[in-house]
């Protein structure tokens, strides 16, 4: 697979990721992003992914894959074990996001986390017209939908502030597919998925772990 | 009888004999003066001897791990389903050796060996054999051939044991450890059901303190308790509800102790077919060996201390039913992996079928097999 390839966000991602840094990719999919980064950055990591057909997926790429339940927590890996910790459009799918994000920076010096927004007019469209929103980044209906915490990027802002945690850098994928990092006008309103580049306020250490 | 054998076989297959004169200091204490190590080996060793492949046997297995021995043989070996042509083990591409352990009872030296000297059989008196003396012998057997790196150590429950010591032990001589249903020590509760199997054995009155070759007799009926307790835990809960449920042989209760149940039957029979193949003395020390693995023990009890001079890239793999030696066991390993920064990929496979699961052909499982061992470099 070559970067062209990558999806706007991965390619986004890859430009923060330093070359030969330690990542964890939770939710890896069939790890070809991390296939990616080791080949173009020189990583070393693993992938967290729950479904055995991906996990073969991995193993055929040879990269390095830990069956897991995210919302099982991440108690085997230790605080501060890797340089990042990776997370794209998975957050809105897990049991306590929250308690999530806390751990990723346990464990991570910086995480990535993306997630389609809701905040998109797009979805505010289909709000005002009465409807729960249907778009190609969230594709199911209400009743089938394993995304269970949808949020806005102001609601995710919210949250970062009030669990000590720092925004170092946003970017947005736009419903033109483009990816824009740095100063956005009106972001809520433009991003179909929003790109966060996070750390703890005190680092890896003060991050606690979700009870 | 089949007419041939099946075209993704390694067909017919002989046990071979790898006699080592050299001592063999083991880890209780005793010396070996002389051995033999019996095994198998299916596949080609590239001019590289870089492709060999490890096969390392659970408790009561043996080296007939694939193909047959005779046309009429009505089962293969014991992971056929997983070493074969185009199979996860492929060897079109890998040369695979399997030996019987030693103080087994499949060819290689044990109790029912003849103790050099004395013209009987050492039966009781065989020293008892730990997981790093197997090790050490399959060592030897590798430079036999030659191999100076194994492409991958592989093995399930004792055999996952014996993987992950390797892997420890010999640093530079393992690529891949591939670790299946296994555990970095038998908890209290594994070491209790191995304690009742070994005194139901112990106990048999045609047990002799072990020389029953002497008095011409075998404690047929503790090897089949043994083998009967084994075998539950072996299974999961479900299984056995499934197979077998509360089904009566007779259709109804007959108030007595005959067999009754259907699970009563079936463990009666796997009990009695055990006896035939496999030595009471054998089975003692398989399952001391089991006891006494803890790679952790000389490093302050830390597996991850212990694990820090590994080189090898591991698979690991356990079953969600299995309850002998549980995922959790399975990711104690894993975590101590993730600590020392090593490569390591694991998959829990969903399976009702327990502890056994490891020896069966699930899709998922091989699927996986398949997939790491694909990945696996090799020389032309």
């Amino acid at each position: 697979m070559n970067a062209a390839a990558l999806r706007p966000e991965h390619r986004l991602i890859a430009e923060w990721i330093d070359k030969g840094s330690r990542v964890l990719d939770l939710g890896c999919g069939d790890g070809s992003f991390l296939s990616e980064l080791e080949r173009t950055k020189g990583v070393t990591g693993y992938g967290i992914e729950i479904d055995p057909n991906n996990i073969v997926a991995c193993l055929e790429r040879g990269v390095n894959v830990i069956h897991a339940n995210l919302d099982e927590g991440l108690g085997d890996f230790d605080a501060g074990s890797f340089d990042y910790v990776v997370m794209t459009q998975t957050v809105q799918a897990m049991r306590f996001p929250h308690q999530l994000l806390d751990d990723i920076l346990r464990i991570g010096r910086e995480g990535i986390v993306t997630f389609p927004n809701m905040g998109h007019w797009k979805c505010r469209l289909q709000f005002a017209l009465g409807r729960m929103p249907v778009t190609r980044h969230l594709p199911n209906t209400w009743y089938d939908t394993p995304n269970i915490h949808m949020c806005t990027i102001d609601d995710f802002d919210d949250l970062c502030a009030s669990r000590g945690i720092t925004v170092i850098e946003r970017a947005i994928v736009d419903s033109q597919h483009r990816a824009l990092i740095g100063m956005q006008l009106l972001p809520n309103l433009r991003a179909e998925i929003a790109v966060y580049r996070i750390r703890h306020r005190e680092g890896p250490q003060a991050a606690s772990s979700p009870s | 009888m089949p007419e041939s054998l099946p075209a993704d076989s390694v067909g017919l297959v002989e046990p071979r004999i790898a006699h080592f004169t050299t001592p063999l200091a083991l880890d209780c204490g005793a010396i070996l003066d002389a051995y033999d190590i019996c095994y198998e080996a299916y596949g080609t060793l590239n001019s590289a001897r870089d492709n060999a492949v490890l096969i390392c046997h659970a408790l009561s297995g043996d080296h007939h791990a694939a193909g047959y021995h005779a046309l009429d043989d009505a089962k293969p070996g014991w992971w056929d389903n997983c070493i074969g042509p185009g199979k996860p083990v492929d060897t079109n591409r890998f040369f695979v050796v399997s030996p019987n352990n030693l103080g087994g009872c499949g060819g290689s030296t044990g109790p029912l060996s003849v103790r050099p000297g004395t013209g009987k059989r050492y039966g009781p008196d065989f020293p008892i054999v730990t997981v790093r003396d197997w090790v050490e012998s399959q060592a030897r057997l590798a430079d036999e051939f030659g191999i100076e790196s194994w492409a991958a150590v592989m093995g399930g429950s004792l055999g996952g044991m014996q993987a992950l010591q390797w892997a420890i032990d010999y640093p530079a001589r393992v690529r891949h450890a591939i670790v299946i249903a296994a555990a970095p020590r038998l908890s209290t509760q594994n070491i209790a059901f191995n304690e009742v199997a070994r005194q139901a054995i112990r106990s048999d009155t045609n047990f002799h303190d072990g020389h029953y070759y002497e008095h011409d007799t075998v404690p047929e009926h503790g090897l089949k308790l043994a083998r009967m307790i084994g075998h539950i835990t072996y299974l999961s809960d479900d299984v056995l509800h499934t197979r077998f449920g509360r089904e009566l042989r007779s259709g109804k209760i007959a108030f007595g102790f005959g067999v009754e149940f259907e699970i009563e039957s079936y463990l009666r029979h796997q009990g009695e077919s055990f006896v035939g193949r496999f030595d009471a003395n054998t089975y003692l020390l398989m399952t001391k060996s089991l006891d006494y693995f803890d790679p952790a023990q000389r490093f302050d009890g830390n597996l991850t201390t212990a694990m820090e001079r590994c080189s090898a890239r591991f698979l690991v793999v356990s079953f969600s039913s299995d309850w002998r030696f549980s995922p959790a066991r399975s990711r104690e390993i894993v975590r101590a992996l993730l600590d020392c920064d090593l490569d390591v990929s694991y998959l829990d496979i969903e399976s009702d079928l327990g502890h056994d699961s490891f020896l069966l052909p699930i899709p998922d499982y091989h699927r996986v097999l398949k997939a790491y061992f694909g990945r696996i470099e090799v020389a032309g």
